[in-house]
Order: structure tokens, then sequence, then C-alpha cells
């Protein structure tokens, strides 16, 4: 078996292939646009969606699930449903999504090892390690050591379990609310949430880090 | 018109093995599971089988899309985390047989 | 034997490289020009990573992620015969002619 080289740069390619690449797709839209399949305004549209996506969202949900434990339940049970409460109302047509609650004895931590499935709509573009070949073989076969380089040791007796996104479900993780934020509105709490506590690589901001 | 989907065969709680099927093109069942047995967590429903939608067919019939989960210990020989640690990984009902 | 892109467990011993890079406009092109094709059904989501696994292993590796969309986009709309790659080749070779 062949192994990584260690050359490889997630998102970013050698200057020249990067030049190569960059020229390659401006020449497709150019010819999908000429033949009509296509327009500039449609790419331009998808170019702002695709901006607009940020942890925020994840951030909201997670935070609103931490308040307010009826639409918690109703976000682990179907999670588009819930979503869809709060103003997602085009979430149908996206992919479905599997949200794993973590508990004081069991931590999740979310990988696709076939490609880079990652909940976009929820959490905008996934960072270049999680698409890297390193953390796709890394993450199933030595979790815990790659949570180590995260900087996240849990504690003792906590199960780790690994969520292979290999299909049509995507999954985010409802990390643990952070002690010492009882009384919290959504929207101070949604501060502590960040992109990596809901990919499962860390636990989410502490009230120090944010206050003042 | 719906489409034709298969009725899932497994509930939560079966123990399944993961198939070692000789498919040659695009399939969505990772090496490293193959041959091995875990539990049934949940089904999804039926998804389009990708086997097909990456050719260029229906999908027809959907399959059931089951969240299987394995013991880390039994995947890798030598784990390193601990005893309870799980893997779980979606598969396709075709690729799973009652173990 | 796995196919390339069937990484799970493959044996590194490398760091996770946490460095995270800003995307580039011609990678929010791709992403944003995918995403009108598959509106259209012209690419579905497994055919696209048909098009990705197919790439030569070696070039799979060394090349970003965005990079291996290009690749695979390419590839399955010549399959479909929506273009040819001598028709993207010359509008390329336009499209620099014209910068100079």
């Amino acid at each position: 078996m062949s192994e990584s080289h260690g050359h490889e740069h997630p998102g970013m390619a050698h200057d020249e292939e990067l030049g190569y690449y960059a020229r390659r797709v401006r020449a497709m839209e150019a010819v999908l646009v000429e033949k009509g399949i296509v327009s500039g305004e449609e790419v331009e549209r998808l170019v702002a969606e695709g901006e607009a996506r940020t942890p925020a969202d994840g951030a909201r949900i997670v935070a609103r699930a931490w308040t307010d434990p009826g639409f918690k339940n109703r976000l682990l049970a179907d999670a588009k449903a819930a979503v869809a409460e709060m103003g997602y109302s085009e979430s149908e047509s996206l992919p479905d999504v599997v949200v794993a609650e973590n508990t004081d004895g069991v931590h999740h931590l979310v990988v696709c090892t076939l490609c880079s499935c990652y909940p976009t709509w929820l959490l905008g573009r996934p960072p270049d390690w999680y698409k890297s070949l390193t953390y796709r073989s890394r993450a199933v076969i030595d979790p815990r050591g790659v949570m180590g380089e995260f900087g996240l040791e849990l504690e003792e007796g906590v199960v780790v379990k690994v969520l292979d996104s290999t299909a049509d479900v995507r999954y985010l993780v409802l990390p643990q609310r952070p002690a010492g934020t009882e009384g919290w509105s959504e929207v101070e709490l949604a501060r502590l949430v960040t992109r990596d506590s809901m990919v499962g690589v860390s636990r989410p901001l502490t009230p120090e880090t944010v206050v003042g | 018109m719906p489409m034709a989907e298969q009725q899932p065969k497994f509930g939560a709680g079966d123990r399944v093995r993961v198939r070692c099927l000789n498919v040659k093109g695009h399939n969505r069942t990772p090496w490293f599971i193959r041959g091995k047995v875990g539990t049934v967590e949940r089904c999804h429903g039926a998804y389009p089988n990708p086997e097909s939608l990456a050719y260029g067919g229906s999908g027809e019939p959907a399959m059931p899309l089951y969240l299987v989960e394995f013991s880390q210990r039994q995947l890798w020989e030598g784990y390193e985390g601990r005893e309870g640690d799980k893997l779980l990984a979606d598969v396709f009902e075709h690729w799973l047989e009652p173990a | 034997m796995p196919g390339v892109h069937d990484r799970g467990g493959w044996p590194t011993d490398d760091p996770i490289d946490q460095e995270e890079h800003p995307v580039m406009d011609w990678e929010v092109r791709m992403s944003a020009l995918l995403g009108a094709l598959r509106g259209k059904g012209l690419m579905r989501t497994d055919e696209m990573r048909r098009g990705i696994e197919s790439i030569d292993p070696s070039r799979y590796e060394s090349i970003g992620y965005y990079a291996r969309w290009a690749e695979s986009v390419e590839s399955i709309l010549a399959e479909k015969g929506i273009f040819t790659r001598e028709e993207i080749d010359g509008k390329m070779g336009e499209l620099s002619g014209g910068a100079g």
C-alpha cells in the first residue's frame, strides 16, 4: 500500500497547477455559458450563496438546543425538520443531517474517509485539514491521537464514537454546554460554539475566553 | 411517481456483517469495514443506489441505508484507544448480511 | 486493494496540517459552477464522486480538493457530450491569449 508522500497541499496545489486549474475552470465556465447551459448570473448568485454559509448557522442551532430541551429533542430526532423551524426553509433540497450529542460519557468525531462530505449548509466550506488525506486516514484509526493534536484530551472513561459520513447523511456534533454559562442567552451562547467543536476536534470556548 | 424502494430488512440492534462484494466501480462502502461485524444503530430510510446514480442510472430501487456501529478494537489490530471506542459508518443494505 | 480515495486507516504518521488557506477565487467559482450543474441535474453527487475516484492515483494525491473537482467535472461533462476536452483547451488558449 502506498503512503501519502507528504507533498499534499490541501486546497492549494503547486503554483503551476494552481494557475492551470484557475484557467481551466474559467474556460469550462465560459464554454458552458456560450452553450447556454449555465448563465454568469446564476454562477454569481451561487457564489454569493456559498459565501453566506458559515459556522454561525451551526452555532445558532447548537445554542438553541442548549437552551430549549424540546428543540434539542426534535433536533436529535429529525434535524432537518427542527432547523426548518429556525427559518432554514430551503433545507428540503439539502443533504440530510443527523446531529450527534456529546455527553459526559460519549464524544463524537466526524470524518469522511471516502471524499470530504461535510454539513456545508450548516457550517460553510470545510477547513483544509478536514479535506486532507492525513485527517481522512487517521481520524478513524487514531481518533484520540488526532484530537490530541488539536489540543483535546478527554476525561477518563469517555468513549469516542467516530462518524464516517460515507453516504447521503451529513453529521453535526452537538457539543456539551460549557460550565459557567447559566442564564446566558442564545446569542451569547452561540459565540462559544466553534466550527471545530461541531466537527468534534475541540470543545466549545469557555466563558472566560469571550468575556470582556 | 414515487421511486421504487426496498423495505428495510434490518432493525436497530441487529448484528450484521459487511459483505466483501466484488463491485469494481463507484460504491460507498469503505474498505476497512468490509468483512467486519457490527450492530445496526438505526435505519436512515431508503436512498437511491449510488452504484447506479454514478453511471447515469435511476438509482432504483432506493436502498435502505443503515448507520452501523463497529468496535474499534475489532476494526484495527493494535487499536490504541479505549475498549468501548466505536466507529460508525453508513452502509447500504445490499452490502450487509445477518451475522 | 482500496482505491486511492478510500483513505480510512491508511498508514501515515504525518501530523494533521492545521494551517488554513483562504479559499481562492477560482475555487469559489468551481464550487458555484458545480452547484449550477447539480441544480440542472447535469452533475449528480455520485457522478462527481466517480469522476474524482477515476483520477490517476498519483495525481489524486498531489493535487488539491478543488482541483479534483475540476478534473471530475471536466471528465464527466465530456463523457456526457456536453462539451469536448478540445473545446476547453481551445477556450483556455483563447482566454490566455486575450490576457497576453
